[in-house]
């Protein structure tokens, strides 16, 4: 049940995408979600839409994958539409009570949603694309500029590492403990939400125990690794830039740029 | 109690690149105070099929009976089924989580909706049953106790539920010989105590040989042989092929009836391959 | 041959919050090692085993005595990291110990804190790899495999930063049948082959049964000591301290005690089977 969960899921095909880069991507993506924010118009759309699918396509992941991300997200996105729908001011068209649905309205919410999905796909494309230590590396790289302000780029780095190895392991021990409890008459699904979190008493405690327990190992097993922080530490895998990079962040700023253009000049 | 599994099969994240059947069409009988050892490796099914006996997963296809209860697919009544089954998992001390000792036993039956004094009476009972001495230690945080009373007391847990049918995942598992030597004889005491049907699920086969009726075998979500230790052990040519470790004494027994076709095959305790090989020197010395 | 690991005099208290006395985890315990041993220490849980291990990589430091790895005194600071270089170690939960998400770069964490250069470090995860049989799951990640073939991973991870000697914390004690036989073969073509020293801690006694010396330990001390044929021939004892000895060593023991002329020091079917046909 809980291994079904899928954000942040790497789907390795090979493709064009998944061998930019790392650190090429997340600059692309961040492009990408400031773009989301500048565009403004029909037009602007098209292009985002454009960009997105053309990306999909070459990632070769079935569209279809990268639109189940969004499942748990639905609810959100409706909520956002219907406030949008109901509460923007202008035309109206049609009247429910207290509450109308304006022209002005509808174009918001669609627009919004809209947003909100490609907001979505973007993201969880470069998840998907890139494995979670290749993306830790990216984001390792791209803070060291700043650690002489004092980001721990290093640090933050090993965090998301060891996060990212633990969830399964993690979730794997929620389901057991889950079970165990239920086994032994726990009800976990039922009550109001009082009894329900004082419900989660029996989950909680032994995985809080458990994960202290291994924080606790895992840190005596890496100092017998010989691990100090981050200094004088080599990596097995360098990064390195080469011409599809450079191509793929020149299509990421030439869609920043026509946005920008779009949205001052027309 | 009694438990009837047809043709149950179990598949794991159905429709989805990680397809697996776990399960594939088990068919099985335990009758009432049976107590059953149940062998295979890891991935060999037998944690999927405990599961479903305790309705902690329900068939894809296929029927389950225990007792009066019956579980499809579609149909279940669980929480009556749980009362009536206890499972105590693998590291069962993993689950451990209350204050103290009492508390974490009495969390079992007081979900049971039982009085006080009966949820008394049971922590007492099931405390007494594990060899845990109630004045001494109920008042203790489990969290303090030895890793092989931590385990006894989760055993215990499942015991105040006062289950027809206990069903334990390899409750030697990480212990050394000694703490496993005591488990054993607790699950020995208990079901000829209470003549209660237990499952026991392992990977060794010394330690079950001895306790068990019958042995049951997985092997790739099937049952691949069910019968006596001794049906079983006989056959050791396949539990070998199906990377299951076969006792020194079935090998060296083996190994002799391959000198001597006289020697009992019947033979898998140690004090029976005693007077066996007694009896041939005896025999030797006198002819 | 050199002395790899010498522990002298090494006494031990863990240091305990609700009690005035302190528990005396080991107590004046001596062992020396020889490079290239094959030492298996038994003794059930609490018996100070884990404990004794963990002073030779330098994780404890005795509270009186000196251990020396390679002639360094896990005591001088500016030494730990060659000691842990030097005398490598793996634990008992696999899941406990792998830090990076694929094998591959979880066998390269050991060399990139060493500070080995990229390609050195790819060539020695690659040969790693291939010593424990897992080159093939060199990009899975480690919860997709099986407890023994991620306690093989942590093997791996330990051999690449070229270790003269390891030393294993019950690395079966949470493995089935299968993954423990794969990780003992591992251990023995280790030591065999690639004459790393091991020092292999556990309770199973068919584990020590191939290593060159047995050691037994009961309450923080050294209560037995030899070739495994000189340790599991004192059944009694063994069987006095709660620890299992080889079934056909017990059967020949309780064939001893019916007349029966056998060795004291049979450890496999093999050699029962021989003694067997010499009486007839």
């Amino acid at each position: 049940m809980l291994k079904d969960i899928t954000i942040g899921q790497h789907y390795p095909t090979g493709s064009f995408v998944h061998r930019l880069d790392p650190r090429i991507k997340i600059i692309i993506t961040f492009l990408y979600i400031v773009s989301l924010f500048i565009v403004s118009n029909f037009f602007g759309y098209i292009f985002v839409v454009i960009f997105v699918f053309g990306s999909i396509l070459l990632s070769k992941i079935p569209v279809k994958y990268v639109l189940k991300g969004l499942k748990p997200l639905m609810v959100l996105i409706g909520i956002t539409f219907i406030i949008n729908i109901f509460m923007t001011s202008g035309n109206v068209i049609v009247r429910f009570g207290p509450f109308s649905v304006t022209e002005e309205g509808l174009y918001q919410a669609f627009f919004m949603a809209l947003r909100l999905i490609l907001l979505v796909m973007g993201t969880s494309l470069l998840t998907l694309t890139t494995s979670p230590i290749a993306l830790t590396d990216g984001i390792e790289h791209l803070l060291n500029p700043f650690k002489k302000l004092g980001v721990p780029a290093h640090e933050l780095a090993m965090m998301m590492t060891i996060a990212l190895r633990f969830i399964p392991t993690l979730l794997e021990e929620t389901d057991k403990i889950m079970k165990a409890q239920i086994a032994r008459g726990a009800d976990f699904e039922s009550g109001n939400l009082i009894s329900r979190a004082k419900g989660l008493v029996p989950l909680l405690v032994p995985l809080f125990i458990s994960s202290f327990r291994r924080a606790d190992e895992l840190a005596m097993a890496m100092e017998a690794r010989c691990y100090r922080g981050g200094e004088n530490r080599t990596r097995m895998k360098e990064l390195k830039t080469n011409g599809r990079d450079y191509f793929a962040l020149g299509v990421g700023v030439m869609l920043i740029s026509i946005l920008i253009v779009n949205r001052v000049w027309l | 109690m009694s438990i009837k599994i047809e043709d149950l099969t179990y598949i794991y994240n159905p429709k989805s690149p990680f397809e697996t059947k776990a399960l594939d069409r088990v068919n099985l009988d335990i009758e009432d105070g049976e107590f059953i050892g149940l062998i295979g490796h890891t991935g060999s099914g037998k944690s999927t099929l405990i599961q479903h006996m305790n309705g902690l997963i329900k068939p894809t296809t296929g029927k389950i009976t225990v007792g009066e209860f019956v579980m499809t697919n579609e149909k279940a009544k669980l929480a009556d089924l749980r009362k009536k089954v206890g499972l105590v998992f693998q590291y069962p001390e993993h689950q451990l989580f209350e204050e103290t000792v009492y508390k974490d036993i009495a969390f079992g039956p007081k979900n049971l909706k039982l009085s006080d004094e009966d949820v008394d009476e049971r922590v007492r009972e099931s405390m007494e049953l594990v060899n845990l001495d109630f004045e001494l230690l109920k008042d203790r945080s489990p969290f303090e106790l030895s890793g092989g009373q931590r385990r006894r007391v989760a055993i215990a847990g499942v015991l105040a539920m006062k289950p027809d049918v206990l069903i334990l995942d390899e409750p030697t598992a990480g212990l050394d010989p000694k703490g496993r030597d005591e488990i054993l004889e607790q699950v020995k005491f208990l079901h000829e105590k209470y003549n209660n049907t237990v499952i026991f699920v392992s990977h060794s086969m010394e330690d079950i040989a001895k306790l068990v009726d019958r042995i049951i075998v997985m092997h790739a979500g099937k049952i691949e042989l069910s019968g006596t230790p001794k049906e079983v052990f006989r056959q050791s040519a396949r539990l070998e092929s199906i990377g299951l470790g076969i006792p020194q004494i079935t090998k060296l027994m083996e190994r002799l009836r391959e000198i001597d076709t006289d020697f009992n095959p019947d033979i898998f305790t140690l004090e029976e391959a005693k007077s066996e090989i007694l009896k041939w020197i005896r025999s030797n010395k006198d002819a | 041959m050199g002395k790899i690991v010498q522990i002298k005099e090494v006494t031990f208290l863990y240091e305990s919050n609700d009690q005035e006395e302190a528990l005396r985890a080991l107590k004046d315990i001596n062992i020396e090692i020889d490079q290239g041993e094959f030492v298996t220490i038994i003794g059930h849980n609490g018996s100070g085993k884990s404990t004794l291990a963990k002073h030779v990589n330098a994780l404890l430091l005795p509270t009186d005595g000196d251990v020396l790895v390679k002639g360094l005194n896990t005591k001088d600071e500016e030494h730990i990291w060659e000691i842990r270089q030097t005398a490598g170690m793996v634990f008992q939960n696999p899941d406990n110990q792998i830090v990076a998400t694929i094998v591959e770069e979880d066998v390269a964490f050991g060399p990139e804190n060493l500070g080995i250069i990229p390609n050195e470090i790819r060539k020695r995860v690659e040969d790693s790899l291939k010593i424990v049989g897992m080159l093939e799951y060199r990009e899975k990640g480690p919860h997709l495999l099986s407890g023994g073939q991620k306690q093989r991973i942590a093997i791996a991870g330990v051999i690449a930063m070229r270790p003269d000697c390891i030393i294993l914390d019950e690395p079966t004690a949470m493995l089935d049948p299968s993954g423990r036989k794969d990780v003992i073969e591992t251990i023995k073509k280790l030591n065999k082959e690639e004459g790393i020293t091991i020092l292999n801690i556990t309770h199973f006694m068919e584990e020590a049964v191939d290593s060159d010396r047995v050691i037994v330990m009961e309450d923080g001390e050294i209560v037995l000591e030899g070739t495994p044929k000189e340790v599991f021939s004192k059944v009694d004892t063994l069987k006095k301290l709660g620890l299992d000895v080889p079934q056909v060593t017990d059967l020949a023991h309780e064939l001893r005690t019916e007349g029966i002329e056998l060795p004291e020091d049979i450890l496999t079917v093999d050699e029962m089977v021989m003694e067997l046909c010499r009486l007839k």
